[in-house]
């Protein structure tokens, strides 16, 4: 599936991805109002296919959102919310439970904006009311997602599933800076962001497989997924589901179709009938 | 060891060009932007203040290229206050870029504003190429005509003629760019038309084209984060002006119902043209 954060704010675009095989899509997390996010640069390319961003969670509230995607009729869409507050959340299920969306995925680990995602999700008092009240308002499965803050990933995903959450999605970007040697000044605007790309893989694999070791939850894998061996280690580590993000930036959406068939083809060649044999198969060892 | 594209390089402003009240050019040293094609675009980071994407400009000094800002907001402001011997970091060239094929005898360029710059550059290599060339620049009055003797100088080889709108009439034809283009096209054949310019305009360029059944391809402009693929800020309907773009033919602007009509605020929400 998309992860959430890349080009998920157009539903033709949703529909293109979908006519190119994806499984799902993880919108842009979407606040109760607007946000225009922070000035440029927000994402910097960092070379060998990483990337640090600070979008700043830019998005055109639930309101416009909502109509974005009110005609959507088979995309398996996923919405990413974000909120400051316990309130919030509520308030956006209002408007997208009766749409024709699939599930949510809460966003409690956006490393670089202040009273959402990481300030929020690093205090486990908070994610849990919170996810309890979500799961209040709305029937539909709810995924939280999880990164490295200053509490343990697992820790937090305990917490999560333990409030009700249904799937944890792990990772979100990694905190992180890029100072430009030259100039000697810091190069996103808004200094800090997350990490995202090549680079975090091994961190992300390392998560999935304590939090998939520890908790019974299904776990859907992301960070630095850029070919269908990436995609196995994931599976292998734990995950039942993977996102992709920031290897949009190199490929097309041809991408998906490509890698569905040399997993298949990685399946016929290992013996499995089936991509769920794979699951946490690293676990024997 | 190729350069990597993505990465920011520093750049110091060797010169800075006046082009009129509110339009600068400013020139800088740099292998991969003075070797970009007519029609792709840099990321240009102002230290602290904004990153923007704009079309790479021409230079004729060996190595370097430019680009042309006009003064509007916070990015552009702060960009046309540099001068010489100030630096920026570019990032690119990104996009794809305006195709000219061996057969093409005459052709026709439609721009307005700061959307003359891909067509300049443009210029340049229809003039290589020798073909000829009718170039229509619109500019909403005298004081803001851009770019005409320019022009004039990088087509010096082949035959050509320049044609200058002005939306009150103080010089060259009354009206728009497209008002220019309705005139040369009913007495002139063309192989292609190439616009680039306000969105409304190129709207109708390409209304015109299609009427006559010419082939068309416009250099669009949309607001940007990433330049890359992944922010999604610049999509139109289910393209991405970054890496679809910036240039479009005739069958995708055909099926791009918000060409012309919408294009999304910062925050991402739908907002209509005029």
């Amino acid at each position: 599936m998309l992860a959430s954060g890349i080009i998920g704010i157009s539903q033709d675009i949703f529909e293109s991805l979908y006519s190119h095989d994806i499984g799902a899509v993880v919108t842009k997390s979407i606040s109760v109002r607007p946000m225009k996010g922070y000035p440029n640069p927000s994402v910097v390319p960092l070379g060998n296919e990483t990337y640090l961003n600070a979008v700043g969670l830019s998005n055109p509230g639930v309101l416009a959102f909502s109509r974005e995607i009110s005609k959507n009729k088979e995309v398996p869409i996923i919405v990413s919310l974000v909120g400051s507050s316990e309130k919030d959340f509520p308030k956006m299920i209002s408007f997208l439970d009766s749409l024709n969306i699939i599930g949510y995925e809460i966003n409690l680990s956006c490393p670089h904006v202040s009273k959402m995602g990481m300030e929020v999700g690093d205090d486990p008092e908070i994610v849990c009311s919170m996810v309890k009240t979500i799961k209040r308002h709305t029937r539909r499965p709810i995924s939280v997602k999880v990164g490295i803050g200053q509490i343990d990933v697992v820790e937090m995903a305990k917490t999560a599933t333990d409030s009700g959450a249904d799937i944890i999605t792990a990772i979100n970007t990694v905190r992180a800076m890029k100072i430009d040697s030259q100039s000697m000044m810091p190069v996103l605007s808004n200094r800090i962001g997350g990490l995202s790309g090549k680079a975090i893989k091994p961190i992300g694999i390392r998560c999935v497989y304590e939090i998939s070791k520890k908790l019974e939850v299904p776990v859907i894998g992301c960070g630095g997924i850029f070919s269908w061996e990436d995609v196995v280690e994931y599976l292998l580590a734990g995950a039942s589901a993977v996102q992709f993000g920031s290897v949009l930036a190199s490929c097309n959406h041809g991408l998906f179709t490509k890698i569905n068939k040399e997993l298949k083809n990685y399946l016929d060649r290992k013996g499995f009938k089936n991509i769920g044999e794979v699951i946490g198969l690293a676990h024997r060892y | 060891m190729p350069i990597d594209t993505n990465l920011m390089r520093l750049v110091t402003i060797s010169e800075s060009i006046i082009e009129s009240s509110n339009v600068k050019t400013f020139v800088f040293s740099d292998i991969l932007s003075s070797r970009a094609s007519p029609g792709q675009f840099l990321m240009v980071w102002i230290p602290r203040v904004e990153e923007i994407p704009m079309s790479v400009m021409i230079s004729e000094v060996e190595g370097h290229a430019a680009i042309s800002v006009k003064k509007y907001g916070i990015g552009s402001t702060a960009l046309f206050q540099r001068k010489a011997g100030d630096f920026l970091g570019i990032r690119g060239p990104y996009g794809n870029s305006f195709k000219t094929l061996k057969k093409f005898r005459n052709v026709l360029l439609v721009g307005g504003g700061t959307g003359l710059v891909p067509l300049l550059r443009l210029a340049a290599r229809i003039n290589e190429l020798k073909i000829h060339c009718t170039m229509i620049l619109g500019a909403r009055t005298k004081k803001e005509i851009i770019f005409e003797k320019y022009a004039n100088s990088l087509l010096r080889k082949v035959r050509h003629r320049i044609i200058v709108t002005t939306d009150d009439g103080s010089y060259g034809i009354r009206g728009s760019a497209s008002d220019g283009m309705m005139k040369v096209v009913k007495n002139e054949r063309f192989d292609c038309v190439y616009t680039c310019g306000p969105e409304p305009m190129m709207k109708k360029v390409f209304e015109i084209a299609t009427n006559q059944s010419l082939p068309i391809q416009a250099s669009l402009e949309r607001y940007m984060k990433c330049g890359i693929g992944l922010c999604g800020s610049c999509c139109i309907n289910s393209w991405l002006v970054c890496r679809d773009g910036t240039v479009f033919g005739n069958k995708d602007l055909s099926k791009m119902n918000e060409f012309g009509n919408v294009f999304r605020d910062k925050d991402g929400q739908k907002l209509q043209y005029g």
